[in-house]
């Protein structure tokens, strides 16, 4: 029996839920030393729907998002939870109303089993107080059963694939009972038959009434599992729309604030004689019999699903772990390549694919990280560096580039991901190479930046350097590259011409 | 949507993995029976049918594995402590100058002399949870990095200890205070200590947070762990320790000396690390690091039964504690080799 007051009270609820949405976000504005990272920006967020956050980097999707997860604090606005006004003071705080975080670099306990990881802080307790770790697994248990996860509870997290373990933090959000479910970027590093698996939890959880905030930026994945969103550009809040109200472009236009109407410039230039030649390149038990030619002035995309080995590939032939068998042949003579440094001597450069990890010096400033490579070859003389000849070269490359920083004193950690690219590929560009090898060149970097740098590899190509491309995006291996070998598993799978390479045939070369 | 038909990720069957205590053991069981041979073929003697000889060993290791007991909760918590051998130091001094006899007229403090055997014990301790407190303090309000915060707290420790007597030792302890390192007692309170740290990280909220705070600092926090607080507690823990160890050494000599306990840090950090405690954090148990006590003891008393000169001895522990270090590591590249 429900009291009138009662009943009149969940009545407002019910009410003020369907004026605002489940979340509401009014006027945020943020500042940060020096920027305006957020300016009176809304969000609005119904229930049982999937909401994609879009914008180029630094339109200020993150910081919103760690406004709603309670990291960052805003300095005005407000939150409005089911039409309650909130302030979230921490990242608990959040938790606890029902907000939950998939954060984009997994925040979980490695060496922590599963059920350790989802229960911290409310552990079940025995009657001597003790931690009862068989009936945590049966919770955890309980809690798959009704996400339909496989996963063992007992299993250590440092064992799980990313794939599982951004289940595990799904699954933690939702034994918090999150309303709210924050996924930031959450197929970037999954592979397609895991994004399906992923889509199939979302769509279970929109289907239980959850709201679940989705920033993403792939086109694709937002026509796929997307009902509505809403673009931001240079912290401001652009508009708001059903997906299935619009197209590809009027997207694009939406983030940019212009039309891209090429979005991979390939001009067609000549091509010249052979550069570059891998005869069965073998890492046992990693690739096998890779073979392949480029060309001079020719783009030559290497194509794959995740697990593929491209990568591997590709640092096979710089040197970085060398193949145990097989040969190269630059310029028609057999070479060793038995290190990074043997590879720049045969003119070759290799942006690898994970920029924070394996690019950048974070914590050094860019001119710093542009003349790395160059000083390891030449611009020394008796141990010291020739700085002015050097500043002058990474000033002139970072022009060219249209690096955006204030200066060339400027950390790193600072710049955009696509600023951060630029720099990385000033640095190779710098030691004049012959062959440039580029590992997924545009991951995770706005559109407007993502165009630039096609720009710029189909200049190089143009000029005569040989490039060969790893991409996962396929349009980008279409648009770019004049030929594509595909592999799968360790292997080639086929070669395609620029005039008859298509996505499906791709996939299918990549998928048999 | 009420079915999934799309394919979920799964996880096979989790293989039961070799608990890595397993490990160490074998190891333990290989050093010693290589002692043995060699105790035959040198000696023409038994190693491990000599129960004075271990049982020797077991008190020689046993006030140090007290220390190494809380050195492990701070390591899993991806700490350092350096303090400890210093804590030793001051603690014995302490609590040594508050268990003097009245029968001896030059008592530190001639007003204070016959106090019940709590007094020393509980000054000893607090000097060692305050010093502890001290090193966690720093290290999580002020973000030290735990190698400079307690580096800091290792020479002023030790410079107090120096100062409170100007460098004189202090002896003649009362009965009961005496009491407390007679015999196999040390071995004794180091199984308790063992036991109720092991229970404590592996059953209770306190050991999930210390082991959650070392595999990831961040993911910790989010996870609503109050990371500084809890830092603070480990530290102040293994402080308490380090003094109780400090008042067992003060007991057993008699006599507390400014210098006791010098380089006992090292030897607890050795005995946790050979015992499978990752430097990274995150990962070791209580029972690894009783073994890895175990095992350099062995190995200490096993280089005196075979006559190998002291200075061997050193220079071997050193080896030994380095080649520990790169089976972890070589562990930790391989798991991520495989994952």
């Amino acid at each position: 029996m429900v009291s009138p007051r009662t009943a009149e009270a969940i009545k407002h609820v019910i009410e003020e839920t369907e004026r605002h949405g489940l979340l509401a976000i009014e006027g945020i504005r943020k500042e940060f030393p020096g920027v305006v990272a957020l300016d009176n920006v809304q969000l609005r967020v119904r229930r049982g729907t999937v909401h994609a956050l879009m914008g180029e980097n630094g339109a200020g999707k993150s910081t919103l998002m760690k406004i709603i997860a309670g990291i960052y604090q805003p300095d005005a606005g407000e939150i409005r939870l089911r039409g309650e006004l909130v302030t979230l003071k921490s990242p608990l705080d959040a938790l606890e109303q029902g907000i939950a975080m998939i954060h984009q670099e997994l925040a979980l306990m490695n060496w922590m089993t599963v059920a350790e990881n989802i229960w911290i802080r409310r552990e079940p307790k025995n009657r001597f107080g003790l931690i009862d770790h068989g009936r945590m697994a049966e919770m955890t248990a309980d809690l798959f059963a009704r996400l339909r996860i496989k996963l063992d509870p007992r299993a250590q997290v440092s064992e799980l694939t990313v794939a599982q373990k951004q289940m595990v933090e799904i699954a933690r959000a939702v034994s918090y009972d999150s309303s709210i479910l924050i996924m930031d970027e959450p197929t970037s590093a999954l592979t397609d038959r895991e994004v399906e698996g992923l889509f199939s939890i979302i769509r279970d959880l929109r289907e239980r009434g959850i709201g679940i905030v989705y920033i993403t930026h792939k086109m694709n994945e937002l026509f796929e599992i997307a009902d509505e969103f809403t673009v931001f550009r240079d912290g401001k809040y652009v508009g708001s729309h059903l997906s299935t109200d619009v197209n590809r472009d009027d997207i694009i236009r939406m983030m940019v604030g212009r039309d891209i109407t090429d979005m991979f410039p390939k001009i067609e230039c000549p091509i010249g004689e052979v550069i570059l030649e891998v005869r069965n390149l073998t890492i046992p038990g990693v690739f096998h019999d890779i073979s392949f030619s480029l060309r001079r002035g020719e783009i030559l995309g290497l194509a794959g699903l995740v697990g593929s080995k491209r990568s591997n590939v590709a640092e096979a032939i710089f040197g970085v772990t060398p193949a145990t068998s097989g040969e190269i042949l630059v310029n028609g003579t057999a070479v060793t390549i038995g290190s990074p440094s043997a590879a720049m001597a045969q003119g070759f450069a290799f942006l690898t694919e994970d920029r924070k990890e394996t690019g950048c010096f974070l914590s050094l400033n860019c001119l710093e990280n542009i003349q790395s490579a160059l000083i390891t070859r030449s611009h020394v003389k008796g141990g010291f560096v020739d700085q002015s000849t050097v500043t002058k070269l990474a000033e002139d490359m970072a022009r060219q580039l249209r690096v955006k920083t204030p200066n060339l004193y400027e950390t790193v950690e600072n710049l955009s991901g696509g600023n951060q690219q630029k720099l990385l590929i000033a640095r190779w560009l710098l030691t004049k190479p012959r062959i440039l090898i580029l590992d997924e060149p545009t991951r995770g970097i706005d559109v407007g930046a993502k165009s630039e740098i096609h720009r710029l590899i189909t200049g190089l190509a143009a000029e005569g350097v040989a490039v060969l491309m790893i991409s996962s995006e396929l349009p980008e291996v279409l648009g770019m590259s004049d030929r594509i070998v595909v592999m799968h598993e360790g292997r080639v799978s086929g070669v395609l011409d620029r005039a008859d390479a298509t996505q499906v045939k791709i996939m299918d070369l990549a998928a048999r | 949507m009420n079915t999934i038909t799309q394919p979920v990720p799964q996880l096979q069957q989790t293989r039961r993995r070799v608990p890595p205590e397993l490990t160490i053991l074998l190891v333990l069981v290989g050093i010693s029976l290589t002692f043995e041979i060699l105790g035959w073929i040198l000696q023409g003697q038994s190693f491990l049918g000599n129960t004075q000889r271990l049982s020797i060993m077991i008190l020689q290791v046993s006030v140090i594995g007290i220390i190494a007991i809380g050195v492990t909760q701070v390591i899993i918590s991806d700490g350092i402590d350096l303090s400890s051998g210093s804590i030793v130091g001051a603690t014995a001094m302490i609590a040594m100058s508050l268990a003097q006899v009245g029968t001896f007229e030059r008592a530190l403090y001639p007003g204070l002399t016959d106090l019940p055997v709590i007094v020393p014990v509980l000054a000893g301790l607090l000097v060692g949870v305050v010093c502890g407190a001290i090193n966690g303090l720093l290290i999580a309000y002020s973000r030290i990095p735990p190698f400079i915060a307690t580096l800091g707290m290792m020479v002023t420790a030790r410079g107090f200890a120096k100062w409170y007597t100007k460098g004189q030792p202090i002896s003649f302890p009362t009965d009961s205070f005496a009491a407390i390192g007679k015999g196999l007692a040390p071995v004794l309170i180091f199984l308790i200590v063992a036991a109720i740290m092991h229970v404590v990280l592996r059953y209770t909220r306190y050991g999930k947070f210390t082991y959650a705070i070392g595999a990831n600092k961040q993911a910790a926090r989010v996870s609503g762990i109050d990371v500084e607080r809890h830092t603070v507690k480990v530290y102040a823990v293994a402080g308490l320790l380090s003094a109780l160890a400090g008042i067992v050494v003060a007991s057993r000599g008699l006599t507390a000396q400014a210098g006791m306990g010098t380089s006992y840090e090292l030897d607890a950090i050795a005995m946790a690390v050979i015992g499978g405690v990752s430097l990274s954090g995150g990962r070791g148990s209580i029972l690894g690091t009783m073994i890895g006590m175990v095992i350099f003891g062995v190995i200490i008393s096993g280089f005196t039964f075979l006559r190998l000169d002291a200075y061997y001895q050193e220079m071997l522990k050193g080896i030994i504690i380095v080649a520990a270090v790169v089976a972890d590591v070589y562990r930790q590249r391989k798991r991520v080799k495989t994952a």
